[in-house]
């Protein structure tokens, strides 16, 4: 073998791998051969070692079944109080997950990761609960037996006779960070359990004796110890091939494992794996749905989308094969991705019917070429399970088909007799032409059992009205035996092989149907915009396909998850928990999976290429309809679709947000530019003015130093207007204007206003015409008021000297009008829209910040009234302004004469 | 008579500076503190004629410092405030002060105020003489109850009267709605603002050239009104 490169990909894999090992938590496992060699002992011993260096370790779940000296290592350590479930009068004590992932600790103890967790607990299994906690970053520490162990389950069982029915995959095993074997000689455990001092309460006493017996405990340690030494030669490996070192690196091997609907197939899998580890090589677990195996029975159909699933969690690909021959389908499909070895059962069929019908180990070596063939010794399972055979076919409930077979075979008949003039008896052979034409349409219309009946049916007809003696089942000569017989066979044949194709064109069928839906889902996603029309095409798709009802849930606003519109079904607050933590864990959860069985929907994760985008709910009508891997496959693959489509959708906003933000940036450079201008101007004109005063101030003569103060006034009102105006428009924008309406005579408010400016006024002409009637106004006086100050102080700016203003109050029944008007040049034409904008100025680096009117409309506004501008045809422009007359205006002042 | 004793009570030392000038130039006698407490320590010993404090203190508030005096001193208070800031104004003034100057403020505003405080206290002490207030082409008599403007008389309503007589006995100060509707229309009636506000309304109507820009009754937004006095 040559030495090869690390794959570039392999290591980013890896290193990407170190990356998230880095933020799980460590998981240390102390495995034993048996039950009592002292694990639970020496995890505690180790705890607490951990806690004197200062590590702040919890026990989460700890079994000491009684036992002095553990018990005397729980002191000093913090406890969680265990999850109490009621089950059947008794309470179970489990490990409160909840709690554990709250308290948030360096390090937590679980002891016995292979225990089945009591119904209504999130997880199935506690190695799952532990998965979690180290997905959380919390150390673990936890304790398994090596009959735990998957795939050893079945060799322990084999060694020992006591099938130990919980177990850990070895995944789990294989992930952790250390393994720590806790050894104790056979003996000495044979000591301990004849002391009284071992536990194993899942099992009965009897399978207890049985189980510790020397011999077994001598395999068990071995088995231990291979196991461990397995671990210690693989990361060797890892290590070996990471660093590029030494020559011992398999070529590309890949395995192929062959399931058969048999009871056999968990051992064959489990084998698989095994052999798939040590060679370090891919694995894929394949099914062939032959058309006899379409019919079998449904339990038997549930055994191989389980043994599918088992392959699955042992790190395989799973494949459904279709195909006529299951011999032809592997081969094809081992060919097609370069399989190195096959492993098959090994044939369970009588010596005979292997030498006539050839069984399909045979047929594979025969067309292997040079894929090695492994054939696993298949023994009989301990528990006795009832084997179907093959090729039983399922009760039929439908008495329709048998009668229509019944009915064509009498066409046949009828047909048969009227050919009698023209034929004549001597052509039989035409006869049966007529039958097996009537068997095959039966065949080809009404499947198998049917056209069995009507080849019996045929013969019996063909016999009693045909053959002589005629209506008489005798017959008069032994040839016509051999043509019934033949004419059997012939029908028999052909309805198997009409059957076939049947079944096979509807599995074909239903195979196209899938891709057709597949596809027309993502067409018409592919051709929409917008989120929502999205997910209603998706929902729509989806649960016609899968027949259930769909909900899909995206992350809120505040980030929770929150079912969007067009869901089918709705989530109570259970439901909703189980899609949170679907959402949270990346991995299905509810209805079929083992987390979480209990929920009354399957949930399963939106991932598109960034990251979650949400949560899929699907509540089939059947319930068992989205159990077998390959529904759940295809029910993936819509909601990767969809998931693609959501996040389309999503960059789509981002894109159109971007160029909002880019806008409003521009706004803001805008804003520096402008203020730091508006702002350095009369500073400037005070810096000097001052300074001027103060270099040479014997020397100016009393009106120069008088009209420098003035300008030093001037300007420092004008930068207390321009300070006022930004805090303003800051108000503004940030919501945080109050309005303190009351109810205010307007003449009031514009009189304030006057007043206030009533030095840039000068000795223009102002004009006010507020009718005394009227009606009081529902305003805040103070933003009114500084509205008109605006208005008037734009008025002065942009008219020359002494032009007039004019300021008029109008009120119709709804609302007040108040118009600011002057004499001076007007606005550019057109821009009467664009005087509101921010920092807009009519004539370029005009005094003030431009701010004015966009906080007087922003004032304007916030009371439910316009503001706009117009050109006056006499030359100059009006402002006009409304506010509505809204709410109850106080009760009539009481007159007094 | 001797000059006015004026106590600042601020704490940023440019404008202790300019109304030093200010102050002293007009012939105040000025005494300065820097904290609320020092404040009102000095207003304590040094008997003044005004006082003004500026409403952020760094040690305590404004609003302490003057119930503080008013507990034993009704000494004319005018404080400095932030524009923007109707809300403490009014409270400042309920609390007990007199008087307010918005910053920034021009000296001649301040020396306004000051004017207008040291008359009312003056004119407190020298009492009932003054029966007619003149201001302008306004004219009250408030002995046989009659106003002119350009010596033409104006029939007021009662209410009116009352409200004019109010301003009049404030003159120059400014009077916030609360304690218009106290001393026009009673305790019970302090949640009804615009009546004030109509009947100001109706005065101006009846007593302004051009009611919609005031000479005489002026309007302080969110604060008050007051009647000029010069």
């Amino acid at each position: 073998m040559s030495i090869e490169r690390p794959d570039p990909e392999a290591l980013l894999a890896r290193v990407k791998a170190e990356e998230a090992r880095q933020h799980r938590g460590k998981l240390k496992i102390f495995l034993g051969a048996a039950a009592g060699v002292g694990k639970t002992f020496a995890m505690l011993e180790a705890v607490r070692e951990q806690k004197a260096d200062g590590i702040d370790a919890v026990v989460g779940y700890v079994e000491t079944h009684g036992r002095a000296e553990t018990d005397a290592l729980l002191q000093g350590l913090e406890i969680l109080p265990p999850r109490m479930v009621d089950y059947r009068s008794t309470a179970l004590r489990e490990l409160d997950l909840d709690a554990a992932l709250a308290r948030r600790p360096a390090l937590i103890l679980v002891d016995e990761l292979a225990h089945t967790n009591a119904a209504g607990l999130r997880h199935a299994k506690r190695w799952q609960d532990v998965v979690e906690l180290l997905d959380a970053g919390i150390d673990v520490y936890t304790t398994m037996n090596v009959q735990h162990l998957e795939t050893l389950n079945d060799v322990v069982a084999k060694i020992t006779g006591v099938v130990v029915r919980e177990t850990v995959p070895d995944s789990v095993f294989e992930q952790a960070d250390e393994v720590e074997l806790i050894d104790l000689p056979p003996d000495e455990l044979l000591e301990r359990f004849k002391d009284g001092k071992v536990y194993m309460p899942e099992q009965a006493q009897e399978a207890v004796k049985n189980f510790f017996r020397k011999g077994n405990l001598i395999a068990l340690r071995e088995l231990a110890l291979r196991r461990t030494a397995e671990r210690v030669d693989a990361q060797m490996r890892v290590y070996m091939h990471e660093h590029a070192i030494g020559k011992a690196w398999p070529t590309a091997e890949r395995l192929l494992v062959c399931i058969s609907p048999g009871p056999e197939s968990a051992r064959l899998v489990r084998a698989a794996k095994r052999m798939a580890d040590r060679l370090g090589a891919p694995w894929v677990a394949a099914y062939v749905e032959t058309p006899g195996q379409l019919q079998l029975p449904a339990d038997v159909r549930d055994r191989v989308t389980q043994t599918l699933r088992l392959a699955e969690q042992l790190g395989a690909e799973t494949v459904r094969l279709p195909g006529e021959k299951m011999s032809d389908a592997i081969l094809h499909f081992a060919h097609d991705r370069n399989v190195t070895k096959i492993v098959v059962g090994k044939p369970r069929r009588r010596l005979w019917t292997r030498i006539l019908i050839g069984s399909i180990v045979d047929a594979l070596v025969q067309g292997s070429g040079d894929i090695d063939i492994y054939v696993i010794s298949a023994e009989r399972e301990q528990q006795g399970v009832p084997q179907a055979p093959l090729g039983r076919r399922a009760i039929p409930s439908d008495w329709a088909p048998y009668g229509w077979a019944i009915a064509v075979v009498a066409v046949a008949t009828g047909a048969a007799w009227l050919t009698l003039p023209f034929f004549g008896l001597a052509n039989l052979v035409d006869l049966v032409m007529v039958y097996l034409l009537g068997i095959v349409v039966v065949a080809t219309r009404y499947g198998r059992g049917p056209s069995l009946l009507a080849s019996i049916l045929s013969v019996a007809a063909l016999d009693y009205f045909f053959v002589p003696p005629v209506f008489t089942f005798a017959v008069s000569d032994a040839r016509y035996v051999f043509t019934f017989a033949v004419m059997l066979i012939v029908g028999l044949v052909t309805s198997g092989l009409a059957a076939r194709i049947r079944t096979q064109a509807e599995a074909a069928r239903q195979r196209e149907q899938r891709t057709a839906a597949l596809y027309a889902m993502s067409r018409e996603l592919a051709s929409t915009r917008g989120a929502d029309k999205l997910l209603t095409i998706a929902i729509r798709h989806i649960s016609e396909v899968f027949r259930s009802q769909v909900v899909v849930l995206l992350p809120g606003p505040g980030g929770a998850l929150v079912p969007a519109e067009g869901g089918q079904f709705t989530l109570d607050s259970n439901e909703l928990g189980v899609s949170k933590w679907v959402h949270e864990h990346h991995q299905p959860a509810g209805l079929g999976t083992s987390t979480l069985p209990g929920a009354a929907a399957l949930y399963l994760p939106l991932q598109a290429p960034r990251g979650p985008v949400g949560v899929l709910g699907v509540r089939p009508a059947d319930r068992h309809a989205l159990d077998a891997p390959d529904q759940l496959h295809q029910l993936e693959t819509f909601g990767n679709q969809t998931a693609l489509a959501i996040e389309r959708a999503q960059l789509a906003d981002e894109a159109q947000q971007n160029q909002v933000r880019m806008e409003t940036e521009r706004l803001r450079n805008s804003l520096l530019s402008s203020v730091s201008h508006d702002l350095r101007t009369p500073l400037a004109t005070i810096t000097g003015a001052a300074t001027t005063i103060l270099e040479n101030g014997a020397k100016l003569n009393d009106r120069t130093r008088r009209g420098l103060l003035e300008s030093v006034r001037e300007e420092a009102e004008r930068l207390n207007r321009l300070v006022q105006n930004l805090l303003e428009m800051t108000r503004l924008e940030s919501g945080a204007l109050q309005l303190r309406k009351e109810w205010h005579p307007l003449e009031e408010i514009i009189g304030a206003a006057l007043s206030r400016l009533g030095k840039e006024l000068g000795d223009r002409r102002v004009e006010t015409r507020v009718p005394p009637d009227l009606p009081l106004v529902p305003i805040d006086d103070v933003l009114i008021e500084q509205v008109l100050v605006n208005l008037l102080d734009n008025a002065v700016k942009y008219t020359p000297g002494g032009s007039p203003i004019r300021i008029m109050a109008t009120s119709t029944g709804e609302a007040v009008t108040v118009e600011v008007a002057d004499h001076g040049p007007g606005l550019p034409r057109g821009e009467e829209d664009r005087v509101f904008e921010k920092f807009y100025r009519a004539t370029p680096g005009g005094r003030g910040a431009g701010l004015g009117l966009a906080i007087s409309q922003g004032i304007v506004k916030a009371h439910g009234g316009n503001i706009w501008a117009q050109n006056l045809p006499e030359g100059g422009v009006a402002f006009l302004f409304t506010l509505p007359l809204t709410g109850k205006p106080p009760a009539s002042v009481p007159a007094d004469a | 008579m001797p000059d006015p004793i004026v106590v600042l009570i601020e704490d940023e030392p440019q404008i202790r500076k300019f109304l030093r000038a200010t102050l002293e130039g007009q012939g105040y006698r000025l005494f300065e503190a820097t904290s609320g407490a020092d404040g009102v320590v000095e207003v304590g010993s040094r008997q003044p004629d005004v006082v003004i404090v500026d409403l952020g203190l760094p040690d305590m508030d404004g609003l302490d410092v003057i119930r503080r005096m008013r507990e034993w001193t009704d000494v004319p208070v005018i404080v400095l405030s932030a524009r923007g800031g109707e809300r403490d104004k009014v409270t400042a003034l309920d609390a007990g002060a007199d008087d307010y100057v918005s910053k920034p403020f021009s000296a001649g505003e301040l020396l306004a105020r000051i004017r207008v405080a040291l008359r009312h206290t003056a004119g407190a002490s020298h009492e009932a003489d003054d029966a007619v207030f003149q201001v302008g082409s306004l004219r009250v008599d408030l002995l046989r109850r009659q106003v002119f403007v350009d010596d033409k008389e104006i029939h007021l309503t009662p209410i009116e009267y009352k409200l004019l007589t109010t301003l009049v006995h404030h003159a120059g100060k400014v009077v916030t709605h609360q304690q218009l509707l106290r001393e026009v229309w009673g305790p019970s009636h302090t949640e009804q603002a615009h009546y004030a506000r109509v009947y100001m309304a109706h005065l101006r109507q009846k007593l302004e050239a051009e009611p919609a820009r005031p000479r005489y009754l002026l309007t302080e937004p969110g604060v008050g009104y007051r009647l000029a006095a010069e």
